[in-house]
């Protein structure tokens, strides 16, 4: 199917299901823990090995010599997989760094070995016996160092005249933030098990996108795509993380294809720091002028960020494009070359880090011009893109998310004077921020089948990381048939099934339930071709298909055998005529002691704008969580880069804080009642992502209306605050 | 992990002649720090000996006053015991600061007392640490430093000792007893149980080889308004930047003791007698000497601030 005109009416609309805050049809098993995942598989009938990973112990440089002699006469030891063993390897198209290096070394962490043992205590043990010689290398890991003189990654993009504009503007502001290297610290870590029939491969694994996996384990491998499958029905958590392939697949594939049975592998906490991919730090500039009634007239934004090379710049600029009006603009990346570990997504890449800074600039700018930051910011609404009037956004309600949440949150309370409630020992602030983030689609697949129990059953590839794609794509299915959820089976995250979405950039809801959507169209036309009825004016309802006078049940189409049929959503150019994008507010009350400094958030309310919302109770918990991970960005968040060693030094959960259950007292989100007919004939858009850009900047925003301190470089920590406290010395 | 022999001690004095037989054996009892260490081979003994049989597990009166706290006693029962909160509540307050619920159920007094640091170069194995492997060098010096020590620190070594129990047990001037392999028993102040860096900081206390706590005693109580005030980014389940604990009287004078900031936690006699002039005066002696790094200078003002604070709300 390919959706190419603004949709109109849809059994979707009835919403007896879809939209519905149906509980998660997959969370019996997640909750008994039934549910396999990654490392849980197990083949009874075959002998399964474990393996661990060796990683380098230097940033840059080259291996001179391994000797692996110890820890192959360990206790329980199969075999020691290394570069030199695996023969020529090839890289995904997607991989930056090399997953299995050797003998250079690209950054610290990085596999250089994979011990296949019969236990995982020995693998484990045998690992440590490796003993490595290495020719380190001089690496650059310091992005402050690196920034001078860097020119723009391809080139700026530029409206009007921004220099001329910004020089002759009544009100100025230029100012400098900074975003730390941030972790996904997600609760599962990267696992795989893998195992060779002959040829072929399979890869029990936990990854959000299966299609790109097949392709890039193929390539890395040099075997055909045709005899690689990967499952991976379940996964506990990724954030983009897992978007691609990681050492622990290849690893298991290689100890698997060493030895001849399966291997599982599942890498430790800290290479999730230093070995797979994190969200790279970034300096970013932004300047903005304005008349003095408030009217935006020159906004640039400038970031730099570094990667290894041929890595991608952290792009923190592109909402600046978008969010508000101005008639002379800039935006551009800036990369630096740095020998850290690779930097790629995670969660809502480009837009988190860019709305952390943008929105403080905001904010400045707002108390510049003497007004009301809510204000300042409906001022400079826009409904065309500002760079392209003639291309209106799609559906944009960020003034009534503004508003509505002012009114929710008691913005009218507020004091703008900052550093003045007091609550005990508490210094009180109350901020505010937009959140923006654009509506991705994907072209999407599903496959249906309709069996004579009358249940429809849906194959796609589709992964759930969590997010309650089981259950939407169940109501989708439902809705269409015309089905009690209960009757529609749902199975994911499996190579063999139509090629879907995948997750990420919060594109997976709303393609891959228009891709079942259109995998059910086709099951429509074909039961009501079987019964005989004429599928233009057939209603699905209570396991009934009914024309005028005359219904039949569901089963009898597949009397005589299974339905099956198969379809792909694709999209056209609606994308390009108009901007589709997600808005949000965020409220944020905050209390910093005014002895210690420590910041404690105390409410929190997001207002999103984002088409229809499918399931309000699955959509709500991606939005408290991404509002959670907000919160952990703004006060906590930090890979510490040590720039002697060239790696992230709190490698682990305890070193790289992210909020307890402690740090969030009480948050609440409300959804607009809207539809976007450009954006699918599910007229829905993303949440997930959306529910996390912006939140740091308005914590942010509520520290400086507590305390009056301006910090610009995230995370806001104590120390940040500590000496300019009212009443320090 | 590597390979390890084990045994369960049938009596404490066993334990320890058990130990001092054996220079690769470490006790163990709740496994909350010893079992993540050997995982990660910063630990790697290579016998066990599991004191989780001995009893030693109540808290008994003692009758001149005071409590003895058997070296298994858990740290979730050493909290919620009665006489603890109403006459050592700076004890029981600290213990709940600390770690999880889970942790604390199995955390034992004598093994809170014997957590390494938390310095994150320790935990690396591919780093050099004068601690883990003594005269490798210190990578923490220079390097990432935020958690690390600002007083008592040397060249050889800036990491702290993270528990909270131990700053509570300072503040009230605890007494540890222990048996040696020899069967002769001995009582060491608390103050001279954790030891400086210098250039041994690999050796963090004063037990001798095979050396087993038995018990933890607290003298009478003092009475006074008992704090633990625990300054940390995230609200919990996190290692303090700083930590105050005091006992306070109604008089002005008090006790202070200070975690967070030191290899030991840290208490100055000559601070405590500058308390009734308030923390800034107090908090100059606490910290004379300091030598903080760039990354942790702000617990210098942040100590005197958290004072500050414990002082004001103790007095209003």
């Amino acid at each position: 199917m390919k959706f190419d005109k603004p949709e109109t009416t849809n059994p979707i609309d009835q919403l007896k299901v879809v939209g519905q805050a149906v509980d998660r049809v997959d969370g019996p098993l997640k909750v008994t823990g039934t549910a396999t995942y990654a490392y849980e598989w197990h083949d009874p009938d075959s002998r399964l090995a474990y393996g661990y990973p060796v990683g380098s112990t230097i940033a840059k440089g080259r291996i001179v010599s391994m000797d692996l002699s110890r820890a192959r006469a360990a206790p329980g030891v199969v075999t020691v997989v290394t570069a030199e063993e695996a023969g020529e390897l090839g890289k995904g198209s997607r991989n930056v760094a090399t997953l299995l290096g050797g003998p250079d070394i690209e950054h610290y962490h990085q596999a250089i070995a994979i011990v296949v043992a019969e236990s995982f205590e020995q693998a484990r043990a045998a690992a440590s016996l490796i003993q490595v010689t290495y020719q380190a290398a001089d690496g650059k890991f310091d992005l402050a160092a690196e920034r001078e003189g860097l020119g723009p990654t391809g080139s700026d993009d530029k409206v009007g005249e921004f220099e001329t504009a910004f020089a002759n503007a009544a009100v100025r502001l230029d100012e400098t933030y900074t975003t730390p290297d941030q972790s996904h610290a997600m609760m599962e870590p990267h696992a795989s098990l893998a195992s060779w029939d002959g040829d072929k491969l399979t890869i029990w694994t936990s990854n959000q996108m299966i299609a790109w996996s097949v392709e890039d384990i193929a390539k890395t491998l040099k075997i055909p795509p045709a005899d690689v499958r990967v499952v991976s029905p379940y996964i506990g958590g990724g954030f983009g993380s897992k978007l691609f392939v990681r050492s622990d697949m290849i690893l298991a594939a290689l100890g698997a294809r060493a030895t001849g049975r399966p291997v599982k592998i599942a890498l430790p906490r800290p290479f999730l720091m230093n070995n797979t991919t994190h969200r790279p730090a970034t300096i970013q500039r932004i300047r903005i002028g304005a008349e003095r009634g408030g009217k935006i007239t020159a906004i640039a934004h400038e970031g730099w960020s570094g990667n290894l090379p041929d890595g991608e710049p952290e792009n923190a600029v592109d909402q600046t494009k978008l969010l508000y009006a101005g008639a002379h603009r800039l935006t551009g990346t800036r990369l630096a070359t740095l020998d850290l570990p690779e930097g790629n997504a995670m969660r809502a890449p480009g837009e988190a880090p860019g709305l952390m800074a943008l929105e403080i600039a905001m904010d400045e700018m707002a108390e510049r011009l003497g007004l009301d930051p809510i204000d300042f910011r409906v001022i400079n609404d826009t409904q065309v893109d500002p760079g392209n009037p003639n291309r209106p956004f799609s559906h944009r309600q960020l003034v009534e998310c503004l508003r509505i949440g002012a009114e929710r949150f008691g913005w009218s309370a507020r004091n703008a004077r900052p550093a003045t409630v007091r609550e005990g020992r508490w210094l009180k602030g109350i901020g505010v921020a937009a959140g923006f983030r654009n509506n991705l689609t994907m072209k999407s697949g599903a496959r249906v089948r309709l069996d004579g129990r009358g249940v429809v059953t849906v194959e796609t590839d589709m992964t759930d990381i969590g997010t309650g794609s089981y259950t939407i794509i169940a109501q989708t299915a439902a809705e269409m048939m015309g089905l009690p959820i209960e009757r529609v089976e749902v199975r994911l995250g499996d190579s063999t099934f139509p090629a879907a979405a995948g997750s990420g950039g919060q594109w997976g809801a709303n393609s891959a339930t228009a891709g079942v959507y259109a995998a059910c169209v086709k099951l429509r036309e074909t039961v009501a071709q079987r019964l005989g009825f004429n599928s233009k004016d057939c209603v699905f309802a209570d396991g009934e298909v009914r024309s005028g006078d005359r219904r039949a049940p569901l089963t009898q189409a597949a009397s005589n055998g299974e339905v099956v049929v198969e379809d792909t959503i694709e999209f056209g150019d609606l994308r390009k005529t108009h901007q589709q994008s997600t808005f949000a507010a965020h409220f944020v009350e905050v209390g910093v002691d005014a002895a210690t400094a420590e910041t404690r958030v105390r409410r929190m309310l997001s207002v999103c704008s984002a088409g229809r919302i499918l399931n309000p109770k699955t959509a709500r918990s991606q939005v408290i969580g991404a509002m959670t991970m907000g919160v952990g960005g703004a006060l906590m968040e930090e890979l510490a880069v040590d720039t002697r060693r060239g790696f992230f030094v709190n490698h682990d959960l305890a070193g790289y804080e992210v909020p307890v259950h402690a740090d969030i007292p009480h948050q609440e989100v409300i959804f607009l009642d809207e539809v976007d007919v450009m954006s699918s004939p599910m007229k829905a858009k993303g949440v997930g992502e959306l529910g996390l850009c912006g939140v740091g900047a308005a914590v942010a925003n509520a520290v400086y209306n507590a305390t009056g301190i301006r910090v610009r470089n995230y995370p806001i920590t104590l120390d940040k605050l500590i000496t300019q406290l009212p009443g320090a010395a | 992990m590597r390979a390890f022999t084990y045994e369960r001690a049938a009596s404490p004095v066993q334990a320890a002649a058990a130990a001092a037989a054996n220079p690769g054996a470490k006790f163990i009892a709740g496994g909350t720090n010893l079992l993540d260490l050997m995982k990660l081979e910063i630990e790697t003994p290579s016998h066990l000996i599991d004191v989780n049989g001995l009893g030693l597990d109540t808290i008994e009166t003692i009758p001149e006053g005071g409590l003895r706290i058997g070296a298994l006693v858990r740290n979730t029962d050493l909290a919620a015991d009665e006489r603890v909160r109403r006459d050592y509540g700076v004890l029981s307050r600290a213990i709940l600061a600390g770690a999880s619920g889970q942790l604390r159920n199995r955390a034992t007094t004598a093994g809170n007392l014997l957590q390494r640091t938390r310095c994150p170069y320790f935990y690396d194995t591919a780093q050099p640490c004068n601690k883990r492997q003594p005269g490798s060098g210190c990578s923490a010096i220079g390097g990432f430093s935020r958690q690390l020590g600002i007083v008592g620190t040397s060249e050889a070594c800036i990491a702290t000792n993270p528990s909270d129990m131990a700053v509570g047990l300072r503040v009230l001037d605890a007494t540890i007893e222990t048996v040696k392999p020899d069967a002769t028993t001995r009582r060491i102040p608390i103050a001279e149980f954790h030891r400086l860096p210098g250039d041994t900081p690999h050796i963090e206390t004063v037990l001798e080889p095979g050396e087993f706590i038995t018990a933890v005693t607290l003298p009478s109580p003092v009475g006074g308004k008992h704090v633990y005030r625990k300054v940390r980014d995230r609200a919990s389940y996190a290692f303090a930047l700083v930590s105050v604990a005091t006992v306070l009287q109604q008089d002005g004078t008090g006790r202070v003791a200070v975690g967070g900031i030191a290899h030991k936690p840290w208490r100055v006699e000559a601070a405590e007698a500058e308390l009734p002039r308030g923390a800034k005066a107090a908090a100059e002696r606490l910290l004379a000497g300091a030598k903080p790094t760039h990354d942790n200078a702000f617990k210098m003002p942040l100590v005197e601030r958290a004072l500050g604070s414990v002082l004001d709300e103790t007095r209003s």
